[in-house]
């Protein structure tokens, strides 16, 4: 047992004064102009070529995917779509700044980080198309993504209950001893549930080796970040828990992959939480079920254009003579053809065998489940055209 | 074989486990140096470190959020939620997350490893949020599997099975008996299979079917039953899901009537799914209504407690209703 005194850190005043708003000055780390010019005084981070070009290539597909997805879902081809235009530096350049053996864990805005890991085209396809080559065995709703060889945890709906997960699994990374952290996406509108406060203050008094990344966009669906929190952003709660805290310029590519590389070093060398707070805009609508119209401006969204994390990285490449402009359209036309190829081929395979119904609800089926797949088995043979996804392909068993 | 009261056989369980696997990790309000309220996981910290023993801020949402991703890793969390009253903040976690981690993601990750100790049930004056058995909102819930033990014996054979198996499993524990149940108790590992009803007594006229602390009462009203000449058959069902139709069907069978007890509030209570089910499978055996003798569906009232109680008097006049129909 050890003696524990909690007014240890405590200082006295004699004066009755209630603190205010704004003591705590949390500037945002920006590196790059918005013409992708960078700051005289800025310090720019280690970033090879390579790295650079990677980052900014992988937001362009994210772009090509999105647009192309959209009006996919306004075709009808698929059932739902998300896209994360105006934040692909937030999860591009981020995921880069990690190492391949991290843990992501996603809310649903972070394909940059997905595909920055590796996940292809046709990865991406056949989970939007939930059909018998995805991974999740077609049983959630596109956008839920999962890839357990990228070291991407399977995304679910409910918002922020990955935070505590988060805060456990890098608990189990420490307990183990590997040279890893898990990083943990969310929006500032899902830093207002429970879950939330739950899992950064676990992780920082339990020290778990993780980043805590927020996109804070400025809108949850149609909810402005003012009706939300009336704080200084989600960046000033980090500090109430303890936590090692930066804001960064979410638009700013360099900005972002320099915070979390810094937030990745701090998180393993002293196996502590770090939280890092990205200021950017949704530019897209929140889903394709969404319009933002309803709830702002056309002028607020131009204004927030002119701010494109693409063009930003793009100019400061070319800056460097890192990027061909003329390959540069070349591969931005073969993203398209490609991103359209597999759309069309993975929209043709089917779903799974109706077996996996009852799969992997359990390590094996129960007796209840194996009765319940016998008798939809026995229906679905009755009645055949009713389930045409399923009914061909049932065994005699 | 030595003497344990079911908190020393629980406290057993969580040796071996911790001694056999470094993965295992027990946590929760007030386990760690402290022993936890009801002294379960006494001495854990000084023997295993507090890497693998340790108390967390008291958030029960955070709990489990934090052993679901600790599960996800592989290692293998005993989470303990201090009352079973206090698990509704962290129902969202275990129903929407816990309990489909590995269907939504197609088996690629689970939290099959993970368990969640609870101490619940009332009989201790615990008023409205120390008495509850939420068993039921549980059991509507795939993914979970649900068990209850009712003496120290089952409590550590269960309690090994719960860790080792390869699924989320919600361990209550009955805490009226924590201290007041005692028996022989094997020292060694040993097993007691999830998913299997116990017969604790075989008998001809009546099966009555309970699980924890309410096998006792069902074995007192038996014991009253028996002594005016009628033969109860006495089923523990252990695991509340998946559950043990089949033992259960087949007493019934042979007794030709079926009482189900729980302390849970009647509508809703698991007692309605067994009774549904076994309608079903053994409708030409019944011969009389299946009774099922639960709480009130009233919350759990501190000064009206025994009367909230489904007793052995209760039990009993239910068990000659039943015979005599």
């Amino acid at each position: 047992m050890q003696d524990r005194d909690h007014l240890s850190n405590v200082g006295i005043t004699h004066t009755a004064k209630i603190i205010a708003n704004g003591i705590i000055d949390i500037p945002m780390l920006q590196l790059l102009q918005a013409d992708g010019t960078s700051f005289e005084e800025a310090k720019l981070p280690d970033l090879d070529q390579e790295t650079a070009v990677k980052i900014y290539e992988t937001m362009k597909f994210i772009r090509v995917l999105d647009e192309r997805m959209v009006s996919a879902q306004r075709q009808g081809r698929i059932s739902f779509y998300l896209a994360s235009t105006g934040e692909e530096a937030a999860s591009a350049a981020s995921a880069a700044a990690l190492e391949p053996q991290d843990l992501i864990m996603s809310q649903y805005r972070e394909q940059g980080a997905l595909a920055y890991r590796g996940y292809t085209t046709e990865q991406f396809m056949n989970q939007m198309f939930s059909n018998e080559k995805e991974a999740n065995k077609g049983r959630q709703m596109p956008i839920h993504y999962g890839d357990k060889p990228l070291n991407f945890m399977t995304i679910s709906s409910p918002l922020g209950t990955q935070i505590p997960q988060a805060a456990g699994y890098a608990y189990g990374q420490k307990m183990a001893g590997e040279d890893a952290i898990t990083i943990c996406y969310f929006g500032e509108g899902a830093a207002s549930e429970g879950d939330f406060h739950a899992g950064l203050n676990m992780a920082a008094v339990l020290k778990c080796p993780a980043i805590f990344f927020c996109r804070n966009n400025g809108y949850a669906i149609s909810t402005p970040s003012n009706e939300q929190f009336a704080g200084d952003g989600i960046a000033s709660r980090g500090i109430g828990y303890g936590i090692k805290t930066i804001r960064v310029d979410g638009n700013d590519a360099l900005a972002v992959f320099a915070a979390t590389t810094e937030a990745r070093k701090i998180a393993i060398e002293e196996q502590c939480p770090v939280l890092i707070e990205a200021m950017t805009y949704r530019l897209a609508a929140h889903s394709t079920s969404d319009d933002p119209t309803g709830y702002r401006s056309k002028d607020e969204e131009e204004k927030w254009r002119q701010k494109d994390p693409i063009s930003r990285l793009r100019n400061w490449l070319i800056s460097k003579d890192w990027l061909d402009e003329e390959k540069d359209v070349e591969s931005l036309e073969e993203m398209r053809q490609d991103v359209l190829k597999q759309l069309k081929l993975c929209e043709q395979v089917p779903v799974c065998s109706i077996e996996h119904i009852v799969e992997d609800v359990y390590d094996t089926p129960p007796w209840h489940l194996q009765e319940q797949l016998s008798e939809l088995k026995d229906h679905i043979r009755k009645y055949p055209e009713a389930y045409p996804a399923t009914a061909g392909r049932i065994n005699n068993g | 074989m030595a003497r344990m009261n079911l908190l020393q056989a629980i406290n057993s369980a969580l040796m071996i486990a911790m001694e056999e696997n470094e993965k295992v990790m027990v946590f929760g309000e007030d386990v760690g140096y402290f022993g936890g309220v009801f002294r379960a996981t006494s001495n854990l910290q000084e023997k295993f470190g507090r890497g693998r023993c340790f108390n967390t801020p008291l958030t029960e949402q955070g709990i489990i959020g934090f052993a679901n991703g600790l599960a996800s890793h592989g290692s293998v969390p005993i989470a303990e939620i201090q009352f079973g009253d206090y698990i509704f903040p962290a129902f969202d976690q275990i129903v929407n997350e816990t309990a489909k981690f590995r269907y939504r993601s197609g088996g690629q990750f689970s939290c099959g490893t993970l368990t969640i100790r609870t101490p619940y049930g009332g009989g201790i004056a615990g008023g409205l949020y120390h008495s509850q058995s939420p068993e039921a909102f549980f059991a509507h819930v795939p993914g979970m599997k649900i068990v209850v033990p009712r003496n120290p014996y089952q409590a550590k054979g269960l309690l090994l099975s719960s860790i080792r198996d390869d699924n989320p499993v919600l361990f209550m524990e009955p805490k009226r008996l924590y201290r007041a149940a005692v028996g022989e108790v094997p020292e060694d590992d040993y097993e007691l299979p999830l998913g299997k009803a116990d017969i604790v007594k075989e008998g001809s006229d009546i099966t009555l079917l309970a699980w924890g602390a309410q096998v006792e009462v069902v074995e007192k009203a038996a014991q009253k039953a028996e002594a005016d000449g009628i033969s109860c058959e006495i089923v523990d069902l252990q695991s509340i899901l998946p559950w043990d139709r089949d033992t259960v069907a087949e007493s019934v069978a042979k007794t030709g009537r079926l009482l189900i007890s729980h302390e849970a509030p009647m509508t809703g209570g698991f007692a309605g799914e067994i009774a549904a089910a076994i309608q079903e499978a053994c409708f030409l055996n019944l011969e009389s209504p299946i009774a099922r003798v639960c709480g009130l569906d009233t919350p759990y009232p501190l000064a009206h407690e025994k009367e909230y109680m489904p007793d052995e008097l209760k039990v009993y006049e239910a068990i000659v209703r039943s015979v005599n129909f």
